[in-house]
């Protein structure tokens, strides 16, 4: 079990109010990941759920009951943390067990346990390890299994791949994500990768200066954003944000088209622009287009475009593609 | 340093400093080897000869000899015991956010600013002193006896004073070593469900195991020499109760005169000292590795 409910939650650093009030609910099972930009409140967000800082007020409910009071290990909770945490004088084993020797599991049992998590986390062979002599992909599974043993009600990961290249990334993504498939626990998943976040999520928490900015499943945030911060932090590459007469001709102070909504031409369109950058992917091309009267706009196009710096297109929004927004940033549709 | 050019290189700049420090500790050592079977005393004129072994002899079967290793070990043992076990639990207070922490720090690190001479003086007159001092003040306001603690417990007494000039200096050590550990881990620790003596007993601890060696190294170092407290306060007594191997060789040099005599001590303090450094060294040098 793992339900997490958050009522008017405020933390405040002294004068600092790194969260002016938060209200959430994470149900039992479920890929919950917060994004926001840096400094935003995540990790601190995390840290009230997992009891390791004080709530200056508010309730943090964990599977029905009050737990705003209760110390960190009364909470049934795991933390997996960025720098990994490992205890860097045991072993890869020791550092697995050490959770159920304190809670006074016996030798036999713990050590099975502690085998059983090194299987799924194929650490078999480095059991006699110290965390020194690991990768940094080997040391992220022992933090996992180190929080996997104690079967918690909820696994808390706070930038746990943001150390990692990006291949070892690509792969520890899907291994958290199978292992949420198997043992079907609450995640909670603190990032600010955009693929982690919309690949991993059941649902994401959109987070702006400690204020939830919207929560819903990832295609919800996608198609629609509740408000411009929203559309342009979820979507790579980020959202173009038009102002002007363009947007007063559709009766909003702010539009949005996603690079991926917009058609090029090179004979006719609403905008017209100069290609400045072209990066070619292979299966996509991004084009940074100058466009009279608004500025730079990001385009995504086929892998066959062939344009480059100096080229002159046509930019045309699809129709019903468009996000209009209100003078409060608010989505109007 | 990786390069077998470069490793030789590395040789060749260092080589000067490794002969002349060599030079610097050989010719000392050599000398006082050389006057160690020599029979040399000032206040006799008898100043040639060879001694053979019988300085050495002499301090073998002197009454003191024993007591006087006897009572070296006791006071390295005693004050590494006292500075550590103190020194940890000083550090993980002033590690603590506390109001005044800075000016907290420095006078916690005073002690150690000020000459040992000074520091026994301070200890012997003001504090101990059976007439004189606060502490036979304050058991005379309670009504008990003053203890005669220079007298009575002389050992313990000199002890206690080397531990209170050593026992900032392990505590700066041992506190950047606190310092220098991760609060993740603590956290993980605790959200692992270890009560805060569990996180001290399997994280600060081993965390702090190599500056705990590296304060039992030096120490041992200076405290094998100590002097100038038990000069200061009880001259090795009463009797010889408090005499150490330094103060029996300070004896034979500038109150006997035997340069002799006082040449083997000092050969005997460097074996004695070899060997408490093999087993420091055997027992705690793998904790210095990285
Ligand atoms: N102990 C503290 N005292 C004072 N301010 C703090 C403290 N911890 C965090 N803050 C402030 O709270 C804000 C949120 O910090 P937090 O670490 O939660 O950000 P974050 O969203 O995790 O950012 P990042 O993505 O960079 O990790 C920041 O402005 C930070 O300066
Ligand atoms: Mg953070």
């Amino acid at each position: 079990m793992g339900k997490i409910v958050l009522k008017s939650v405020r933390k405040s650093f002294g004068e600092v109010h790194v969260i002016p009030s938060v209200d959430l609910t994470i149900e039992n099972g479920e890929f919950v990941v917060f994004v926001g930009p840096s400094g935003c409140g995540k990790s601190t967000l995390l840290r009230l759920i997992a009891g390791l800082e004080d709530t200056s007020s508010g309730i943090i409910e964990i599977d029905g009951k009050d737990a705003t009071m209760l110390p960190p290990a009364k909470r049934g909770l795991a933390m997996v943390f960025q720098s990994y945490a490992l205890y860097p004088h045991m072993t890869v084993r020791k550092n697995i067990m050490f959770p159920l020797k304190m809670a006074g599991m016996d030798l036999a049992e713990a050590t099975r346990k502690a085998d059983a998590a090194a299987k799924v986390l194929n650490l078999t062979s480095y059991m006699e390890r110290k965390p020194g002599q690991l990768s940094g992909g080997q040391r992220q599974r022992v933090a996992i299994g180190r929080a996997i043993v104690r079967e918690p009600a909820a696994f808390l990961f706070d930038e746990p791949l943001s150390n990692l290249d990006a291949a070892l990334r690509g792969n520890m993504r899907l291994e958290i994500t199978e292992l949420h498939q198997t043992l079907k626990t609450t995640m909670i998943y603190v990032t600010h990768d955009q693929v982690e976040a919309m690949t991993m999520a059941d649902k994401i928490v959109v987070l702006q200066a400690g204020n939830i900015e919207q929560v819903g499943s990832p295609l919800d945030l996608y198609n629609h954003p509740a408000n411009a911060f929203v559309a342009g932090f979820i979507g790579s590459p980020r959202m173009n944000l038009l102002e002007g007469a363009d947007a007063q001709a559709m009766g909003a102070t702010t539009i949005g088209v996603r690079p991926e909504h917009l058609d090029i031409s090179s004979t006719a369109g609403k905008w017209t622009g100069k290609v400045s950058v072209a990066e070619l992917l292979g299966s996509d091309t991004f084009l940074h287009v100058n466009v009279e009267g608004h500025g730079s706009m990001t385009v995504r196009g086929g892998g066959e475009i062939n344009l480059r710096h100096g080229d002159t297109v046509y930019l045309t929004p699809q129709a019903g593609k468009v996000h209009r927004f209100g003078a409060d940033g608010k989505n109007m549709a | 340093m990786s390069t077998q050019s470069s490793r030789a290189t590395a040789r060749l700049m260092v080589a000067p400093s490794v002969v002349l420090l060599f030079i610097w500790m050989i010719v000392p050592l050599i000398l006082t080897v050389w006057f160690s079977f020599r029979i040399y005393r000032l206040l006799s004129p008898e100043r040639n000869g060879w001694a053979g072994f019988r300085n050495y002899t002499w301090f073998f079967n002197s009454p003191d000899f024993w007591l006087g290793i006897n009572n070296t070990l006791l006071l390295v043992g005693g004050v590494l015991a006292i500075t550590i076990v103190f020194g940890v639990l000083i550090a993980l207070l002033i590690d603590q956010p506390v109001w005044g922490q800075g000016p907290l720090r420095i006078l916690v690190i005073s002690p150690f600013f000020i000459m040992p001479p000074v520091a026994a003086s301070i200890w012997e007159n003001l504090f101990m002193h059976p007439q004189n001092g606060l502490l036979a003040a304050g058991a005379v306001g309670m009504g008990i006896k003053p203890i005669l603690f220079l007298e009575s417990y002389p050992m313990a007494s000199v002890i206690f004073i080397v531990a209170w000039e050593w026992l900032p200096f392990a505590t700066l050590i041992l506190l950047t070593a606190l310092q220098s550990l991760s609060s993740e881990q603590l956290e993980a620790a605790e959200m692992d469900g270890a009560s805060s003596l569990s996180r001290f007993r399997y994280i600060t601890l081993p965390h702090l195991t190599r500056a705990i060696t590296v304060v039992i190294l030096i120490q041992t170092i200076f405290l094998l020499g100590i002097f100038g407290e038990i000069f200061t306060t009880t001259q090795g007594g009463p009797g010889s109760a408090s005499t150490t191997l330094p103060y029996m060789i300070y004896k034979q040099a500038l109150i006997a005169k035997d340069i002799g005599r006082a040449a083997a001590g000092g050969i005997i303090a460097v074996i004695l000292a070899n060997i408490v450094a093999f087993f420091l060294m055997r027992s705690m040098g793998k904790h210095l590795d990285a």
